[in-house]
């Protein structure tokens, strides 16, 4: 077991910060506080769950992040009996999460995924609200269809997922609102 | 193992009548101790371990809860400051505490004890002579108030008695 967050409040809302400014800006790249993450989280995985889950929001946890468990729940308390965040290592099926209603659009999954860079692979091009121009995004890790994927995502807004990308100790962040096209 | 070690006399004679689980019991001691006399304690055992610290120590707010002259529905008493501690020994154990107030220092000295007691090697040195020292320490104190708040008290019946 290894500690959170050297200062919790502080460094919790750093870090909220930090993923305020990505949701704001799709594609930018924020860096998170230090954090003693578990294996096999990555420190901006461990920090974004440290700052956005507790008691109160269910989290769905990959199988293959189960040896994380225990620090997980020790550090926030979360359930792991429901969807409001989904913790992926691997790229999970989006049409198996909750996208909200038109009415309550807000019910919907925030999916935390574990990828391996966000300074190389294939290259994006996001457009959207929070983004004056077309912005180029580059991402190792998502799936070789992800652009068509995301368009499923994308046109269903006002429903849809938020997706929270961290790599390192790093992260990005593409809202349903980003559209995303392939470079 | 010739003779017996005090584990075996608590777990003859007490714990027949202790409600409480051994770690809820040596945890409610750890909580109460004293901080002065938990460091002094500790450190007349073999070097401590090293241990890091998980969580905290913190402070917080927890609501008592409680039926106030012993009757009807729980009720919210009021609220009370708590400080929390977790710590990790080098062997994986962990020991968590809650105790009353603001000290940080006795939250985690609390903690510690906690994990060490759950170490076979640790346990029962601990249980003589940290644990039962502090239990006594403990039960004399409460014994000393008591004695001083039952010195105050009123016998109403007796008076009643006196007067006729």
């Amino acid at each position: 077991m290894t500690p959170g967050f050297a200062n919790p409040v502080a460094d919790a809302q750093a870090c909220f910060r930090a993923v305020l400014d990505a949701i704001a800006h799709p594609g930018r790249i924020r860096s998170v506080p230090h954090v003693g993450a578990p294996a096999p989280l990555c420190a901006a995985s461990a920090a974004v769950l440290l700052t956005l889950v507790d008691q109160e929001t269910p989290l769905r946890l990959d199988p293959e992040a189960e040896p994380a468990r225990p620090w997980i729940a020790f550090h926030t308390g979360a359930p792991t009996n429901g969807d409001s965040f989904v913790l992926a290592l691997s790229w999970p099926d989006l049409e198996t999460l909750p996208a909200g209603t038109d009415e309550v659009p807000e019910a919907s999954a925030t999916v935390i995924l574990q990828v391996s860079s966000l300074t190389d692979g294939q290259t994006y091009v996001l457009e959207g609200p929070g983004l004056r121009e077309p912005a180029k995004f580059r991402v190792a890790g998502l799936p070789a269809d992800f652009a068509s994927i995301w368009l499923r995502n994308h046109s269903r807004f006002p429903r849809g997922i938020d997706l929270i990308l961290c790599a390192g100790d790093t992260l990005a962040a593409l809202p349903r609102s980003v559209s995303v096209k392939e470079a | 193992m010739s003779g017996l070690s005090c584990l075996d006399v608590y777990t003859a004679s007490d714990a027949m009548d202790d409600p409480r689980s051994p770690r809820q019991r040596w945890m409610s001691v750890l909580a109460r101790a004293d901080a002065g006399l938990l460091r002094a304690l500790l450190d007349a055992q073999k070097p401590l371990p090293a241990y890091k610290v998980l969580r905290g120590p913190e402070a917080g707010l927890v609501m008592v809860r409680g039926r106030a002259g012993g009757g009807g529905a729980a009720f919210n008493l009021g609220e009370m400051t708590v400080t929390r501690c977790t710590v990790g020994t080098e062997n994986g154990l962990i020991g968590h505490a809650y105790v009353q107030g603001r000290d940080e220092k006795r939250a985690e000295l609390a903690a510690l004890g906690d994990a060490l007691m759950q170490d076979p090697a640790w346990a029962e040195m601990l249980e003589c002579e940290v644990i039962r020292k502090l239990e006594s320490h403990q039960a004399r104190r409460r014994a000393e108030r008591a004695g001083k708040a039952a010195t105050t008290k009123v016998q109403f019946f007796a008076m009643q008695t006196m007067r006729t």
